[in-house]
């Protein structure tokens, strides 16, 4: 089947759903009904999107554009690569699987501002995803804030609105940042009426970026995107966040948001800056191994579930930034795996720890215990996602963190050399084993607690949500080849203007 | 996919089938998990063993066909990963040294899994049983199948998943938890030093796959391939038990004791030795690594041996003795004798399998009572599972002609041939040691008076479905020494093996004189051990008491395991806890203090969230839209200013 307009189409399934949900406005079951139809129309046309897309090309496909601001360069400008095309499905996957889990009865209060939110979210990060020009996305990048702010901010927990404050005024810094660096790149674009962003046409001009330039427009993007991902110093927003998150939130904020980070560095920061990437590179890898082994530490140490899994998104997330800044096609390969591994695993494991909440109105691991004994389903699953969460070969973890370390070892680029760096950063996956296997077995194992009893085990929407996860986390473990084969050209010319500044594409 | 190497004009028939051994496996795993709980109840036990069975009897044809000359065999299913240079295909090796291993691990299993169908026949978790332990022979397969080092790995890392689900099998009690998490974390620690090694593999060689690195082995500095073997062997010391990453395998006998048996003794701890010999090439020409191997073996060996003589628990003086055991096997590898360790990982997992479930028996007999204080006399109630243990006691004795005799007696043999003469002595000491506590565990438990009687009253022989497989198993540790192992260094299993572990130039060949000193001076080590343990314990010339008095401080040490467990679990761990507390306060005081700070300084802060807090979504929305506009103007033009200067 083919669609035409499929990328604008993917921006307009969601605000068409706005309509029918201002109309039934304070009928909560007419909300859900039409948020899982259209969250579910939208995942079909992505993956519909992905069938479109022709595996093995390296360039942008399924391209559309028109002129939105033609005064100022500014362009609508769509399109997907092999870097981009899969990390599409993963949101609208993830959105759907937040909505159907929320109608289940986890969100009471104002059920259609709830929805609304989610749908205005799937259009910021689809967006994201899909933009190819800068103030486009800028404008996506900051379309995912309002809606996660409310989403935190309301229905969110105790603390939910300092945790809220915090989390807008770290992105907010960090995009603010970047913003001046569009303008910056705006106006180094050419004389005033040639200007552009489109990256594209910025690609083909990168070459008049001078080193200093090049430098400073370089840390404004990297702090906007080390702060979403984040990276290690910029990450304490994520516990806090994570912590007061309703569970549909945590899964999305864990799932899309902090990919948009490492999305943001293949996409726009080491394609147009190929000077700057290597300047800041040594930093990165540095902060990416801390982040690796600190975030791993520091969960071990946590007393609240959900912030165990939030540092350890710390880790998992320096693995990412590893494997994008050793530039090679394994560990670049690597990271994306991971972002994709990250989302489908971490947002499992904030679904199970908030469905246990909800349940036992516990969150303190101390507090808790002997849930085996009473839920055999959900142990199995929460079970598998621990696994895979720790990296077990067969499952979605292995293969993009055995990739990042891959391209570690063999990077050099680096002082001491990816000899030191990647055992180093190996060191994170026993880490893992701790943190994760000594959780599990605190909250899950142990005898029988009589107040347990009444409480039921999975049901059918649960199911239905853990399920499609489970099945893409083994999937991507034993068969990741397809996912690679999409991927890798598209990576490889990343890192092609990457590696070497004098390498200009002129697309259009 | 098929690349044969054949000698002759052979159809390799039963390895086309190669991936079926490890898929009936699997799919009763997913049979067991996916309906065992709700409908298929015990059904779960035979569906898991006739899998395993299936696999043996296909395991034999694969045997045959290797036997029948076809050398080597690539059986590719599919690319797994590939990312420029690196390329790993899903595909299985066999050549002799697996299909040794596939025999072993299936024909052993199905032997262990019949008995588990009798001893697990009371417990409320038997289907899940049965599901971890299909995937865990799946896990397993994986490992000796596999025809590249990351293939491998999976296997390597899927049965130390199976190992840590099936310790913690009886996940309601502390015990088992705690021992299931040290075997995982210990694992992963051994793991570290594998992923090393494969990495640094790939590397130098730009391939994962056996046969490829082994033919470039020539193109590696001596300094590249000792940091290879060493990190590889760091991999081995964690899955086998040695020095110092053994102690999680003591621990490990929480799990029900057919999973001691299998996991425990006959197959995973034995994947070190088997990567080892595997890698046999890299080690030889490593050099100083194959010394490291055979020091940690033979010091393994005695420390483990020690240990041994002094517990009550019957499981931890048979774990105690597999550490031991798996010492000699890596003794063997060290001094340059690979055939004899794969030869002692086959008679071993027959005659240590056995102890275990004789010892299985025993429990399933007494109520669950694991202390050999308790016991005595059981010889009378119990005489298959006495006459069977003591064939296997003999064995792991080195008694000849019993399995162990020929297999110990070439690795201590060889220890002496290539010069290692401390080595030597350290095994001959090992082997009195061995067979002291192998006589004193028999004597205490089937031997003299009934320490217990209401223990001794209830006791009763085991089902047939627990004393078969227990007899099979007592056949193969009496003969398969002298089947495939006679004559010495001349055997089936020497001439079958040689090609596919032996490297050209490090064989050391014996005068007939010198084999046969050695070997009297082995029977008589084990000679010595049996007698000393038969007078202290039938005799009690001298008492064991007063022996124990005597020995004073050095008991002490031995009862306590040399406080190794006190120094991993308290100290390492409680150190480690410290230290990442204060990462965590350093975090939330620190790091997020500042960031605190900067907010507070921005006066963005209490007030403005409260006024916030008006409970109309529209006035968030409206707060952050105009908020941002405002600010993303400010910067704009400033930003504008700054450019356009």
């Amino acid at each position: 089947m083919t669609i035409g307009h499929v990328l604008t189409l993917l921006l307009v399934v969601p605000a068409v759903g706005l309509i029918p949900l201002a109309l039934f406005r304070g009928d909560a079951r007419a909300a859900k009904q039409v948020a899982i139809v259209t969250t579910f129309v939208e995942l079909l046309l992505s993956l519909v999107m992905l069938a479109q897309f022709k595996v093995g090309e390296a360039d942008f496909q399924l391209v559309e554009q028109a002129d939105w601001l033609p005064s100022l360069g500014i362009r609508y400008f769509v399109g997907v690569d092999g870097i981009s095309v899969l990390l599409v499905p993963m949101t609208t996957l993830l959105t759907f699987l937040s909505v159907l889990y929320s109608s289940g009865g986890a969100i009471k209060d104002r059920v259609t501002a709830f929805m609304a939110s989610f749908l205005i979210l799937e259009i910021g990060m689809v967006g994201v995803f899909i933009s190819l020009d800068l103030f486009l996305f800028y404008v996506m990048f900051e379309l995912m804030l309002v809606p996660m702010y409310l989403i935190i901010g309301i229905w969110g927990g105790t603390r939910r609105i300092y945790s809220t404050l915090k989390f807008v005024i770290f992105t907010l810094a960090g995009s603010l940042v970047m913003l001046v660096g569009i303008v910056a790149i705006w106006l180094a674009s050419g004389p005033e009426g040639s200007r552009t962003l489109s990256l594209p046409d910025l690609l083909a001009i990168r070459n008049r970026f001078s080193a200093e330039f090049q430098f400073w427009v370089f840390l404004a993007f990297g702090l906007a995107f080390a702060i979403k991902l984040p990276m290690f110093p910029f990450h304490t927003w994520l516990p806090d966040a994570h912590v007061e998150a309703p569970t549909a939130g945590s899964i999305i904020l864990a799932g899309v948001l902090l990919k948009a980070g490492g999305y943001g560095f293949l996409r726009f920061a080491l394609p147009l800056f190929p000077t700057g990437t290597q300047l800041w590179l040594p930093l990165i890898i540095v902060l990416s191994v801390i982040a690796i082994l600190y975030g791993a530490a520091v969960s071990t140490v946590q007393k609240d579930l959900k912030k165990l899994v939030a540092y350890s998104s710390v880790a998992h997330m320096g693995f990412v930034t590893l494997g994008i800044f050793v530039l090679n096609a394994q560990g670049g390969v690597g990271a994306v795996l991971q972002m994709l591994n990250h989302a489908f695993v971490t947002g499992a494991l904030f679904l199970f720890v908030g469905i246990q909440y909800e349940r036992t109105h516990r969150r303190v691991i101390a507090d808790l215990g002997g849930l085996a004994n009473h839920w055999p389903l959900y142990t199995t699953f929460f079970g598998v996602f621990v696994l895979a969460s720790l990296g077990l070969p067969g499952l979605s973890g292995f293969v993009g963190e055995f990739l990042v370390l891959l391209g570690t070892f063999q990077f050099g680029g680096v002082p001491l050399g990816g000899l030191f760096w990647g055992p180093l950063a190996a060191i994170g996956v026993i880490l893992a084993a701790i943190y994760l296997l000594w959780m599990f077995s605190r909250v899950m194992y142990g005898p029988a607690r009589d107040h347990y009893k009444v409480l039921p085990d999975l049901s059918p929407i649960e199911v239905a949500c853990a399920v499609p996860l489970l099945v893409l986390t083994v999937l991507l473990g034993v068969f990741p080849q397809p996912a690679i084969a999409i991927i890798e050209p598209s990576l490889d010319r990343v890192l092609r203007l990457a590696t070497d500044p004098t390498f200009l594409v002129a697309l259009r | 996919m098929i690349e044969s190497v054949a000698s002759a004009q052979v159809v390799a028939g039963f390895i086309q089938l190669v991936w079926v051994i490890p898929g009936l496996p699997l799919a009763a795993f997913l049979i067991n998990g996916l309906f065992g709980r709700r409908w298929l109840g015990h059904l779960t036990g035979w569906i898991a063993t006739g899998a395993v069975g299936l696999s043996a009897l296909l395991a034999i044809g694969v045997f045959v066909d290797v036997l029948r000359g076809v050398e080597r065999s690539t059986v590719v299913l599919y690319r797994w990963i590939g990312v420029g240079e690196f390329k790993i295909d899903v595909a299985a090796f066999i050549d002799p040294l697996s299909s040794v291993m596939l025999l072993v691990v299936t024909v052993v299993g199905t032997l262990i899994f019949v008995f588990a169908n009798g001893y697990m026949a009371h417990d409320q978790g038997f289907p899940r049983f049965f599901t971890w332990f299909s995937l865990f022979v799946f896990a397993m397969l994986i490992l000796v199948m596999a025809d590249n080092y990351l293939l491998m790995f999976v296997g390597w890392e899927g049965v130390g998943l199976c190992s840590y689900l099936l310790i913690g099998y009886w996940f309601q009690n502390t015990a088992p938890q705690k021992a299931a998490n040290k075997a995982f974390w210990m694992n992963r620690i051994g793991d570290w030093g594998y992923t090393i090694g494969m990495i640094t593999i790939f590397l130098v060689f730009g391939s994962l796959q056996f046969t490829e690195v082994f033919e470039k082995v020539g193109i590696a500095t001596q300094a590249n391939l000792t940091l290879i073997c060493l990190a590889l062997f760091v991999g081995a010391t964690g899955k086998s038990a040695q020095l110092p990453l053994y102690s999680w395998l003591p621990d490990a006998m929480e799990g029900p004791t057919p999973v001691s048996a299998l996991i425990h003794a006959a197959t995973m701890v034995t994947a070190g030795v088997y990567l080892v010999a595997r890698s046999t090439p890299l080690f030889v020409a490593a050099g100083p690594a194959l010394q490291v191997v055979a020091v940690i073996g033979a010091l393994t060996a005695i420390f483990a041996a020690t240990i041994a003589l002094v517990q009550f628990d019957i499981k931890r003086v048979m774990a105690y003795s597999t550490v031991s055991q798996l010492g000699y096997m890596f003794l063997a590898l060290g001094v340059g004798a690979p055939v004899a360790a794969i030869f002692h990982l086959a008679t071993h997992a027959f005659f240590k399998a056995l102890l275990f479930l004789g010892s299985g028996s025993v429990i399933h007999a007494t109520g669950n009572e694991q202390d050999m204080r308790k016991m005595g006399g059981l010889r009378r109630k119990m005489p298959v599972t006495y006459w069977t243990m003591l064939i296997a006691g003999g064995a792991l004795a080195a008694l000849p002609p019993l399995a162990g005799f020929w297999s110990k007696d070439e690795i201590v043999g060889a220890a002496f041939v290539s010069g290692q003469t401390v080595l030597w002595a350290v095994g001959i000491i090992t082997a009195v040691l061995t067979a002291f506590y192998v006589t004193r565990a028999m004597w205490l438990t089937f031997h003299g008076e009934p320490r217990d009687h209401h223990l001794y009253d209830h006791a009763h022989e085991s089902p047939t479905v627990m004393t078969l497989p227990l007899i099979l198993l007592a056949v193969g540790s009496a003969t398969l020494g002298i089947l495939i192992g006679f004559p010495p260094d001349q055997g089936f299993i020497h001439s079958f093996l040689r090609p596919a572990v032996e490297v050209e130039g490090v064989e050391h060949t014996a005068e007939i004189g010198t084999i046969l000193a050695l070997a009297a001076v082995s029977v008589a080590a084990g000679l010595l051990g049996i007698a000393v343990g038969f007078l202290m314990y039938a005799r009690h010339r001298p008492d064991p008491a007063a022996v124990t008095r005597a020995a004073g401080p050095l008991y002490t040490l031995l009862v306590n395991k040399y406080f190794v467990d006190e120094l991993y679990d308290n100290r390492i761990l409680g150190l480690g806890r410290a230290f990442f507390g204060v990462l965590w306060a350093f975090d939330v005081h620190v790091i997020d203090g500042i960031a605190n700070g900067i907010g507070r300084l921005a006066s963005i802060g209490g007030g403005g969230a409260r006024r916030l807090q008006t409970g109309v979504v529209g006035n968030y929305a409206l707060t952050v839209v105009v908020g941002l506009f405002v600010v993303l103007v400010a910067y704009g033009g400033y930003a504008a200013g700054i450019f356009k200067r």
